[in-house]
């Protein structure tokens, strides 16, 4: 039987505040153990949370970004658990009135519109982490990360494949990062996703048996999860024992590139949540929401028009460039000092992100400014060197964070473009080849090149290739 | 109410209760949700649900790092602890290992 594939997201992020979402500790990753705790996170008695006003207001701004429904009159919950990662047995989170409902989320990856829709958006606040020693009969705590601002983004049943959820999380994750949400780090925790994967025979309505999928470490693991249980599902649905199928956690291992299920000691969970005693009700303002509105700052959906519109670069360089803010913002403080907008792409797409893919590295960590970008660009385009010369170059900018035009200088790399010299070099190349000169003259047109293949090698690749073909071409032809 | 509710309430706050204690806690309960229930009667479609009584709203605080606990302090109370973490029994939920 056929069958399609229902997926629904579950993503946390921890989002950049200063301090933690109900007290004033530090919200900072990697701190020594339990050196960011007081008597509010510890859940010591007769503290009282205070809700931290940036943690909301970033909330919010996802919220809109996310073209969300705003609930005005939000509650915060308890959830109670007996898990020792959270010192008050339960954690302050959204339940019922979070703070935004029935969002989406358009694709900027295709060009096909596709959309996403977000159920909910909620905000909560994290827990301790736990570290089990291998073999030993105890757990030890650190509670530096309970009460660190967390937003919750859960997404409708829409997604219909693993790749498309991996398409989502890249959208968000772009989105996240243009609005200063998240600094998205899923190997430090900042940003985690869950899933839920359920088959149903094409066409019919009902869904099917769902499975939550837990202990992705990256999108490409949330992908490989999904990719897994769709196999694992499909032939349980196609089998004999249609029984097998069961309701259930389960867990990716990134080893075997398998999902298990989950052994818990909880039956069912039933966190009886209950409204927040200690914490005041929260109301959003429409003026509130305006104010926030203004700092959302353009998203990848509009850049990418404009680059196009305006900058007349093909759809698919606006795509990855407007994928990463920073090289979206490099790549117009660039464009803003002069340069021709595409040959800058074209050098980022090329050059640039081939370095960045080497050295593992973000635009931001590489010694390279617009400015010396631009320099090098110049240089190229006013053929004061040829290309491959600028592309040396560029990894000398970065090497050394010396200024273009004085390592053209120090490497002797000026292209080479006075006639005199260029013919000179032209002749000598005739002379030293006279087969090819025969072979030319004989009807074989390619062996033009590798005349211009002798002289630029003659000149350590400095000579105008243009001119000296052209130079060749006079020089065959004349006698 | 049924006792299987007590046990089921009792092991989600994780008290132990002898047979016994079921069945008394059993009586005192149902006792308890009658008067309550009481409350039943009134109509109350038109009334907002009251997440909190107090006539105040939008309490926050500037997103400021005030100084934590040292780390001795935090630890001070701590049943058992272990350099500068808190020591739990082992508590992990793990994969189940016969598929």
């Amino acid at each position: 039987m056929e069958f399609e594939v229902v997926i629904g997201l579950e993503v946390h992020t921890e989002m950049l505040t200063a301090s933690k979402m109900f007290c004033g500790c530090a919200n900072r990753f990697g701190g020594s153990p339990n050196s960011q705790t007081c008597p509010v996170c510890l859940g010591f008695p007769g503290t009282l949370p205070v809700i931290n006003e940036k943690a909301v207001e970033l909330a919010l701004k996802t919220a809109l970004a996310l073209n969300c429904k705003i609930n005005k009159d939000n509650i915060f919950a308890r959830k109670n658990y007996f898990y020792p990662d959270m010192p008050k047995n339960y954690q302050i989170s959204q339940f019922e009135e979070p703070l935004a409902v029935n969002g989406c989320l358009t694709d900027t990856a295709t060009t096909n519109n596709n959309k996403i829709h977000i159920r909910r958006v909620h905000m909560e606040e994290d827990v301790g982490k736990l570290i089990h020693a291998e073999g030993r009969d105890y757990s030890l705590v650190d509670f530096n990360r309970a009460g660190v601002p967390l937003l919750e983004i859960v997404t409708q049943p829409d997604i219909k494949s693993p790749a498309a959820a991996y398409i989502f999380l890249t959208n968000l994750k772009t989105i996240l990062q243009y609005l200063e949400i998240s600094d998205c780090n899923m190997e430090e925790g900042s940003l985690r996703c869950d899933a839920n994967i359920s088959l149903k025979p094409v066409g019919q309505e009902e869904l099917g048996t769902k499975v939550e999928v837990k202990n992705m470490n990256s999108f490409r693991a949330v992908r490989l999860a999904l990719e897994y249980e769709v196999i694992r599902q499909t032939l349980l649905l196609n089998g004999p024992e249609k029984v097998n199928l069961v309701q259930e956690t389960r867990l990716w291992d990134e080893t075997s590139g398998k999902t298990f299920p989950m052994r818990s000691k909880e039956e069912a969970q039933d966190y009886r949540y209950l409204p927040e005693p200690d914490l005041l009700p929260l109301k959003i303002s429409d003026q509130f929401i305006e104010k926030t509105k203004d700092t959302i700052i353009e998203l990848p959906l509009a850049r990418i028009k404009r680059f196009i519109d305006s900058h007349q670069i093909p759809a698919y360089d606006a795509g990855v460039l407007a994928a990463d803010k920073n090289l979206a913002d490099f790549f117009e403080a660039v464009v803003r000092l002069g340069p021709e907008p595409k040959m800058v792409s074209n050098w980022i797409m090329t050059e640039v992100l081939s370095i960045l893919k080497e050295e593992k590295k973000a635009i931001g960590e590489l010694n390279l400014t617009p400015e010396s970008f631009r320099e090098i660009l110049m240089l190229v385009g006013e053929k004061t060197i040829t290309a491959a010369s600028g592309k040396e170059i560029l990894r000398l900018v970065i090497q050394t964070g010396g200024n273009p035009k004085d390592l053209v200088a120090e490497k002797g790399l000026t292209q080479i473009s006075d006639t005199e010299s260029l013919e000179k070099m032209a002749r000598e190349a005739l002379a030293q080849n006279p087969k090819s000169v025969e072979d030319y003259r004989s009807g074989k047109k390619n062996a033009l090149g590798f005349l211009v293949g002798a002289v630029m090698k003659q000149s350590l690749g400095k000579a105008n290739p243009k001119m000296i073909q052209d130079i060749l071409l006079q020089l065959l032809d004349a006698v | 109410m049924e006792e299987e509710k007590i046990r089921y309430l009792a092991h989600l706050a994780r008290i132990q209760l002898s047979a016994e204690e079921v069945r008394s806690l059993n009586c005192d309960l149902s006792q308890l949700l009658d008067y309550v229930g009481q409350l039943k009667s009134l109509a109350t479609e038109e009334v907002e649900p009251t997440n909190a009584v107090l006539p105040a709203y939008n309490r926050f605080r500037k997103d400021e790092i005030t100084l934590s606990l040292p780390v001795e302090k935090a630890l001070a109370n701590a049943p058992d602890k272990m350099g500068d973490f808190f020591r739990v029994p082992r508590v992990i939920t793990e994969r189940k290992t016969n598929e």
